[in-house]
């Protein structure tokens, strides 16, 4: 696991990973991919919007970096899960995002669903709905940047960036580069406190 | 947005958000598996007093997409054709927990009533009222034409994007039209310049408020505005000609032809990327020709598919989220919860 600098910001919330601990993790859960699945053949990248796609773009080029013969843009796709999650009567309207599929289809594929935060399992728990909706992949695989913790689901990752024992009332912030303009990871105690 | 009663309660941005919905929606009913969880346990009616089988199915079958249980409630063969007011009707349904009601009323005005009268908890959606407003198929004629006009021109995805620059003609019986009235407001309010083409006999008083142009004369704009988009209404026969002293709007249906419908030889003034729309049913050979309906041009079963995605928008929009966040906080429960022991005391 990769052991990121604990730094408290100024602000309040502490810095967990930072640019360079982030491009890390990724690089080691690409590593990781390939070699559970034996190559990258038959592999399907799914992000889960937001920040979920950025990372699965990330992920897609450094899988292509290492095994020559792939193509990074025909790897990714973004799976949109508003319209399968549970607790939509709970929150304020959602605004719904795009599920676009690489052009091969998820049949008979290796389907990674890439995610930021990984927490209560419940936005997993719709990402499987969504995909049995789209298709029949071979086997489906969860890579998350970070693991929380708290699951509320019998759902487990596959590949993880950082593991981070965290309790109910912080928050975990990711920001990254493409929708945020900086690479971190951030956690946030409402009451003040910097872990 | 609580509910959907008319284009005129929409702001550019809310329009926007409902046709970007809807074109995520579009994009759902490609796939093999149509159905969507999104709405499971919520109940929508389809309360019609007035006959309409296309928007009924429409409506219903955008429900139906989204998991929503559908009641379709017809004012035909029902109690309400033994004199039971709108007022009892609502409570009956509101007694039956419905989320969500569609009212078609001959009235205009009525889903207004219904909206602000407090006989029912849910959305009210208005799915045309009497010579009002019909919101639903202005915002399906407002997605056909950004789907066409504004992605081909920009070469860009039309998504976020309005319709300002676009010309749109619409011809035909304006007086009694509530497509008209929708779509004049809701295309102003998304940037479009809209011009009205009619008889005098066929154009409401106080036309000169609205925000477009009105002219009499079809060649004319044909040619000298080259719309980018013709929007034929329906001609109802029997409104026209029949009912005696003063129900004639013109001597006869070939004389309208003539003046106002829209044939080969007006099609060929149009511009080359110009749409023909219909809100259908159409009057094949009175406001519309044969060639003209069936031209390449001519995106009038389309405007039908859309239809429903935008319908599922709008449910989407209305009922997915919490709609009293307010109440909820003050009353320390969960709002649904709160509205089923309701609706279990008055079961």
């Amino acid at each position: 696991m990769t052991a990121g600098p604990v730094v408290p910001r100024a602000s309040g919330p502490t810095l967990v990973l930072g640019a360079p601990e982030i491009v890390r993790a990724l690089t080691r859960i690409a590593h990781e991919i390939l070699e559970r699945n034996k190559g990258g053949s038959d592999l399907v990248l799914l992000g889960i919007p937001t920040r979920g796609l950025p990372l699965a773009v990330r992920l897609a080029a450094r899988l292509a970096a290492v095994e020559p013969g792939l193509d990074a843009a025909a790897l990714v796709g973004s799976l949109d899960v508003t319209m399968y999650r549970d607790d939509l009567r709970h929150h304020p309207t959602r605004a719904i995002g795009a599920t676009q599929l690489p052009a091969s289809g998820i049949d008979g594929k290796i389907v990674v669903l890439v995610d930021d935060v990984l927490y209560s399992g419940r936005t997993i728990r719709a990402a499987l709905d969504a995909i049995s909706d789209l298709g029949r992949p071979r086997a489906v695989q969860l890579a998350a940047l970070v693991d929380r913790g708290h699951r509320e689901l019998p759902i487990r990752p596959d590949y993880v960036g950082k593991n981070l024992p965290t309790s109910h009332h912080e928050r975990v912030r990711v920001l990254l580069t493409e929708t945020d303009g900086e690479d971190a990871v951030l956690i946030e105690d409402p009451d003040g406190g910097a872990r | 947005m609580r509910h959907l009663l008319s284009t005129a309660d929409l702001d550019r941005a809310a329009a926007i958000g409902i046709l970007d919905t809807a074109a995520q929606m579009a994009a759902t009913q490609s796939r093999e598996i149509k159905k969507l969880p999104t709405l499971r346990g919520r109940t929508v009616v389809n309360l019609f007093f007035e006959d309409s089988t296309r928007t009924r199915i429409s409506f219903e079958t955008a429900a139906k997409r989204l998991s929503a249980d559908v009641i379709n409630f017809s004012a035909k063969g029902s109690s309400v054709s033994k004199g039971e007011s709108l007022k009892d009707t609502a409570l009956t349904l509101q007694a039956m927990g419905a989320d969500a009601v569609v009212i078609r009323h001959q009235a205009s005005g009525a889903p207004h009533t219904l909206a602000h009268s407090g006989w029912v908890d849910g959305a009210v959606i208005n799915a045309g009222d009497g010579t009002h407003q019909h919101p639903t198929q202005a915002l399906l004629d407002a997605y056909t034409i950004r789907r066409h006009l504004v992605g081909l021109r920009g070469g860009a995805d039309p998504a976020g994007r309005d319709l300002a620059g676009l010309k749109v003609a619409i011809v035909g019986d304006v007086l009694h039209s509530r497509v008209a009235r929708s779509n004049v407001l809701l295309l102003r309010t998304l940037g479009a310049d809209v011009t009205l083409v009619a008889p005098p006999t066929l154009v409401p008083v106080g036309v000169e408020t609205w925000p477009c142009r009105v002219s009499y004369h079809l060649d004319e704009v044909l040619r000298e505005q080259q719309p980018d988009a013709i929007m034929m209404l329906r001609v109802q026969r029997e409104r026209m000609t029949a009912g005696g002293a003063g129900g004639a709007f013109f001597p006869n249906p070939l004389e309208y032809t003539r003046g106002y419908g829209l044939d080969a030889r007006r099609l060929r003034l149009l511009p080359d990327h110009a749409i023909v729309m219909h809100p259908g049913p159409m009057n094949r050979g009175l406001e519309i020709s044969a060639d003209a309906a069936d031209s390449a041009r001519a995106v009038i079963v389309e405007q039908v598919a859309n239809g429903v995605a935008v319908r599922m928008a709008v449910l989407y929009l209305l009922l997915a989220g919490d709609q009293r966040p307010a109440e909820a906080a003050q009353s320390g429960a969960r709002p649904d919860r709160v509205l089923t022991d309701e609706r279990v005391g008055i079961a």
